[in-house]
This record gives C-alpha cells, structure tokens and sequence, in this order.
C-alpha cells in the first residue's frame, strides 16, 4: 500500500509537470488524463475504492473526453505549438513559478510545523457507507449538485451556441422559400 | 511501516496544487489554464480523501463528490467559453478578449 502511494504520487507530479511545460495541447491532455489515473491509484491505495472509481470514470472517462473532444473541434495545428514555444520564454514562467513555489514551502512547513501525528492505515471505507451518508444526513448536498449540475447544463448551452448560418427568408404561413425574382 | 502519515497525503496534494496555480498564472492558453484549473481541483479533492481516511470516516468521499460535480460543470461551461473565444477571435490567446464594448 505504501509503495503503491508513493509511486503512483511520484508519477503523477511528474505527469502534472509534463500538463504545464508542453507546448503540444493534445500531449498535455493525454499528460493529464495519466496525472488523474496516477490519483485514482493514490485513492484506492489510501483506501477510497468508491473514489478511486469515480475519478477514473468521471474525470479520466468524461470530462477529458470532453476536453479531447473540443481540442478535436479547435483543430489545432503546428502553429499553435510554434505559438506556445514562443510565449514560454523564461521571462514568462520564472515570476509565477517563484510564487507558487513559495506558496507550496510555505504550506510544506506549516505541514511540518503542525504536528498532526496522524497515519493513514488504509482500512476501506466502502461505497456502501459512503452512500448511507449521502442520502442520510447529506441530502441537501445531492440536491445542490444536482442544481448546480443544471445551471452548468443551461450556461454552457446558452454560451457555446455559436450563431446560426443564414437562413433564406422563410415565407411564415406556408414555410415556402421566397421566390428571387 | 504500515501506513502513510497524513503529511504525507497532504504535502501530495499541496505540490499538485502548486504546480496547478503556477500553470495558471503562466500560461495564456485558453486550454492550459482550463487543464491547470482541473489540476488545482482534483487536489483538493486528493486532501478531502487524505482527510477522510485519516479520520477512518465517509465524509471526505461525499465531499469528494461534491468536487468532482463541481469540475464537471467548471469544465462545461468553460469549454463552451472557449468554442466562443475560438468563434470570435480566431484565436485561444485569452487577452484577446482583454477589451470591453459597451
């Protein structure tokens, strides 16, 4: 189990760090859908099976093919990955990277500092009383989702309608084209 | 040994966040950005699960679902924001859409 959390942790910082330095968008998303597999391991190796499945089904299966599906419609070509090597200049990633890597030694330290003195055994915790809790005392959390989940339904139907080509002029009654003349 | 510590878990989770906000911040992609922001949510969904099965309770996998509801309907509407800045612009460079018209 440690061996299996370590590891699968190791490759996914590594895959996460190939998703930010590649240039290739379709290289970086197959990058990502590793970095996410890499965590569903993490999961079934802390003892989340029900997780670990769902990060493999909902995120690995359906949102990166989402993700593949648009990066196919955007029909990207080399240009872009000549676009993307010009806008990667050092000048461009020292600053932000110096930001985020003290954030994270901050975070490290304060981790450190903390003194949990916790240990992960890595007993299961079954789909089962997961469930029990979510339509128990959480049931205003499924239906929040469930809201929220349509509001994303209606905004991205509403904002990826691109317009409509031209129509020729209808005639209302009979649904007849107009006659050019 | 048996077991991992939580620090463990939780430093995990904290240099896969990192490595999402510095994404972030330094791409100008449309797509990166969207794939950095799911990088920055799945680790909090990954110190949820830490969380959960440090204390041996199923709440850190419900919350999980919550996270995991959230990404999906993060990564819809904001693909759909990028079939729009493709269709207008012809381009994926978010500051091209940097200027308002009113």
């Amino acid at each position: 189990m440690e061996v299996a959390f370590y590891l699968s942790g190791l490759v996914a910082v590594l895959a996460t760090l190939g998703v930010i330095t590649n240039t290739n968008p379709v290289h970086a998303l197959l990058y990502l859908i590793v970095s996410l597999i890499a965590v569903a391991i993490v999961f079934f190796a802390l003892g989340a099976p029900f997780a670990g499945a769902l990060e493999i089904i909902v995120y690995a299966g359906a949102i990166m093919v989402l993700f593949v599906f648009v990066v196919m419609m955007l029909n990207l070509g080399e240009s872009v990955v000549a676009q993307e090597k010009a806008w990667l200049t050092p000048k461009a990633w020292l600053g932000p990277s110096v930001l985020a890597a003290v954030l994270l030694l901050t975070l490290i330290a304060t981790l450190w500092l903390g003194d949990i003195d916790k240990v992960i055994e890595g007993d299961t915790l079954t789909a089962k009383e997961v469930g029990t809790t979510l339509f128990g005392p959480w049931l205003l959390i499924i239906e929040l989702a469930a809201m929220l989940l349509l509001a994303a339904l209606v905004t991205a139907s509403h904002v990826g309608r691109l317009s409509a080509p031209e129509k020729p002029a209808m005639n209302k009654e009979t649904g007849a084209r107009k006659e050019h003349s | 040994m048996s077991g991992v510590p939580m620090e463990h878990g939780l430093v995990l989770a904290a240099i896969l966040f990192a490595l999402g906000l510095a994404g972030l911040m330094f791409r100008r992609n449309m797509v990166f950005i969207l794939m950095s922001l799911e990088i920055m949510l799945n680790s909090a969904g990954l110190a949820f699960i830490v969380g959960g099965t440090a204390w041996g309770q199923p709440e850190g996998q419900a919350m999980f679902l919550l996270v995991i509801t959230l990404a999906a309907a993060e990564a819809s509407v904001g693909l759909a924001l990028l079939l729009q800045l493709n269709h207008r612009f012809k381009t994926l460079d978010t500051d091209a859409a940097s200027r308002m018209r009113g």
